[in-house]
């Protein structure tokens, strides 16, 4: 082992000074504006880059150990790391800090990882372990759902906590329609927050002008956005592949600068206001009810609190997602659901079996176009005020992203992956201005490692012989 | 019935397919009749596969008449690609296998059932409302494939995805998988290329039964001669989109014309061959 350590020294030695040589433009300056009169001028940072190298060289000595079985070594050397990033010790930025914890934390996870692999393998195949297995799979969905019913009675769930709990929802019920066209009929569809759009346009419009309330606009709102993708569907799915997407980015971005242009109808850039939240029962979530309402605090005679609004959100959205998802399940099992997996398989094998590829097509747009209408009426009635800066191609992008991740086509992936294209660059806003950073690597670790998505495994839609884990029956 | 007084199938007329100069089918006429064998054959570029893709309605001929005959008559070059399968009840398989490779076995013959089920799901009303109508029709197709998994030798692997299976099984299913549209003609193009010995021969009985126990009429194009003449009843020769030659099996086997296109012509064979 000893023999071998110069030439490991050597390798993380030679990973440092790329990483230096790279990083003196990237971190060792940044640009300050000082000022209309002398322009920019250059700050320099090199005590960061001093630091992020010698992390990298001891990162890349690390991995070295670990990949050469020195696991002891890793692990020490990574403990360290964590130690020195947790200590009070003045470095440069406070981002710093988390740069060398997270090194050290990746290192020891590293060295662990072929015991973690050992373990998990050699538990995997007992026959408790194959139990666990099959539950694990088997009751996934019932575990998720119970702990998002019990969510807001539990100590964590304060107001931040329900705030983003219901942003996450929201994405993934977007997921879960996106899900139908993308993932299940394979139209690569990116103007997907067009429907969406029309969805929280149709509740600002129709409530703040016709004083229609949230359930009933919902159907509607659903129904005008399932037109539009019929209307969009019809001349465009003949289309295959790159020219959707191109047609479809298109569509989203025409929807969005009608409604910044169409001033007299939707109010321009400036939006629509005071939208009117959903109500329980007729009753509305406020303080003071306006005149001829009841507050929902009178109706259930508790006293009023802010976050009950927050609450009822919550589960208005996690029953709008579990509606899309059943629907999904269902959708998946008939027919129907079994052409839009046959046409993204092949749609020239489909033609020769006498089914209608455009009808089809048009079904799994206008489905997935209605659930982007039902969120977008939720979204409207939950921000209370819209404009056209919430539906731009960056939604679309995320809401592909979230299908794309979690492995296309699958239900609880699209979970996982909306948890974790949402949940993190929130979680990770302590960050700053490296928050993107850790979405971005987060992102390519997951390509890298699942590249088939987070769930990649297609559970198929009927069985002849009863599932057998682990076997082919 | 007398093969010869038994009414065609399908009647093919004048069929003519122009690729801007490439004429790719010439003035082809034939006729292939029900509960029988017909195989298209010709060397490579005679245009095969152009006059399937015609009848199936993959190409809209330039010229020519495709009339399939049944209890209702349709013309096939008037029809939309998918209606061919959906109304007229031609079924076709492809030169490359195109299954659907994710989905499993069972799925791949559910879906050749697609507009049989979707009538009885109430165009998925129904179906998402679990009436026992559509149960009960679901139950029916499970039935017809699993009678034909049972047929292919591929029932035990009916919950793997298709694309797993070997080449030979993935060969025999896209048979059933069209068999499973219930088609009145059947179109096999190339389904002994690429199979072993053993397969192949497996195949010849696998037509034999469709064309003995279905009383379907199949179309095949194929170049394995050993199967070929072992199962057709009728051959069509083309060569540079022309019809050579049209007969029994015997008679083309001795068809100077056939014996000229597929071997090639020599001045010295040519001689021998006159004198």
């Amino acid at each position: 082992m000893a023999a071998r350590l110069p030439a490991m020294l050597k390798d993380a030695a030679l990973t440092a000074f790329v990483a230096a040589a790279l990083g003196i433009f990237v971190v060792g300056f940044r640009t300050v504006d000082v000022g209309s009169r002398t322009g920019l001028s250059f700050d320099y940072q090199f005590a960061d880059l001093a630091v992020a190298v010698v992390v990298i060289f001891l990162g890349r000595l690390g991995l070295q150990f670990a990949s050469n079985g020195l696991r002891w070594p890793a692990i020490a050397l990574g403990a360290i790391m964590i130690a020195a990033g947790a200590s009070p010790m003045t470095l440069p930025s406070g981002f710093l800090h988390w740069f060398v914890a997270l090194g050290g934390a990746m290192l020891v996870i590293r060295g662990a990882w072929p015991w973690a692999t050992q373990a998990f393998g050699a538990a995997a195949h007992t026959t408790v372990g194959r139990r666990v297995d099959a539950f694990g799979i088997k009751w996934a969905g019932w575990i998720l759902l119970g702990l998002a019913l019990v969510l807001p009675f539990t100590p964590v769930a304060d107001q931040k906590t329900m705030d983003l709990s219901v942003l996450i929802l929201t994405y993934v019920m977007l997921g879960w329609g996106l899900n139908i066209v993308v993932g299940l009929a394979g139209l690569l569809d990116l103007g997907y927050v067009a429907f969406y759009a029309v969805g929280a346009y149709a509740y600002a419009l129709l409530s703040t002008q016709h004083g229609l309330g949230f359930w009933a606009v919902l159907p509607l709102a659903g129904m005008m956005a399932a037109t539009f993708g019929i209307l969009l569907g019809f001349p465009v799915l003949r289309l295959r592949g790159d020219y959707l997407a191109i047609v479809t980015l298109g569509f989203g971005e025409i929807i969005r600068l009608v409604l910044l242009n169409w001033v007299d109808f939707t109010n321009g850039p400036a939006g629509i206001g005071s939208i009117p939240g959903p109500t329980l029962f007729g009753a509305v979530f406020a303080e003071t009810a306006p005149e001829g309402k009841q507050t929902v605090a009178d109706m259930l005679g508790i006293p009023f609190n802010s976050n009950q609004r927050l609450v009822f959100l919550y589960y208005v959205i996690l029953g709008l997602a579990l509606v899309t998802n059943l629907f999904t399940q269902r959708m998946r099992r008939l027919p129907v659901g079994r052409a839009w997996e046959a046409l993204r398989e092949d749609e020239t094998a489909c033609k020769a079996l006498g089914i209608n590829p455009t009808n089809t097509k048009l079904t799994a747009f206008a489905i997935g176009a209605m659930f982007a209408g039902f969120a977008g009426s939720f979204f409207a009635a939950k921000q209370r005020f819209i404009s056209p800066e919430s539906f731009t191609f960056i939604e679309s992008a995320i809401i592909l992203a979230i299908v794309v991740l979690g492995g296309m086509g699958s239900q609880i992936g699209v979970v996982l992956a909306a948890v974790l294209l949402i949940g993190l660059p929130e979680w990770f806003r302590e960050l700053g201005n490296y928050r993107m950073l850790a979405f971005g690597l987060a992102m390519v670790l997951i390509m890298v490692y699942r590249p088939r998505g987070l769930v990649g495994h297609r559970e198929p839609s009927i069985r002849l012989h009863p599932a057998s884990p682990g076997g082919s029956g | 019935m007398s093969a010869a007084a038994a009414p065609a199938l399908i009647e093919v007329d004048h069929l003519t397919m122009r690729f801007g100069g490439l004429v790719a089918v010439n003035d082809v006429s034939f006729r292939a009749r029900p509960r029988e064998i017909t195989a298209i054959i010709g060397p490579n570029g005679a245009g095969k596969t152009t006059v399937f893709n015609c009848i199936t309605g993959f190409y809209k001929p330039t010229v020519g008449r495709l009339l399939l005959r049944g209890e209702q008559d349709y013309l096939l070059e008037r029809m939309l690609g998918h209606e061919i399968g959906q109304r007229a009840k031609v079924a076709r398989t492809f030169q490359n296998i195109r299954l659907f490779p994710a989905m499993t076995v069972l799925e791949n013959l559910l879906v050749a059932q697609h507009n049989k089920l979707m009538l009885a799901s109430g165009y998925s009303l129904f179906g998402l409302l679990g009436l026992p109508g559509y149960r009960r029709a679901e139950a029916a197709a499970i039935d017809l494939a699993k009678a034909w998994l049972e047929r292919i030798g591929l029932l035990a692997d009916a919950d793997r995805p298709a694309g797993e299976l070997p080449y030979g099984a993935q060969r025999r299913l896209e048979i059933a998988r069209a068999m499973c549209t219930e088609p009145r003609l059947l179109c096999l193009d190339e389904p002994a290329a690429g199979l072993n010995p053993r397969e192949s021969g497996e195949l010849n009985d696998l037509l034999l039964s469709i064309r003995d126990r279905d009383g379907i009429g199949v179309l095949l194009i194929e170049h394995d001669m050993s199967v070929v003449m072992k199962i057709s009843d009728h051959i069509v020769v083309l060569d540079y989109g022309r019809k050579i030659a049209e007969g029994a099996p015997a008679a083309i086997r001795s068809d100077p014309a056939v014996i000229r296109a597929y071997l090639g012509t020599d001045d010295a064979e040519e001689r021998a061959g006159h004198g």
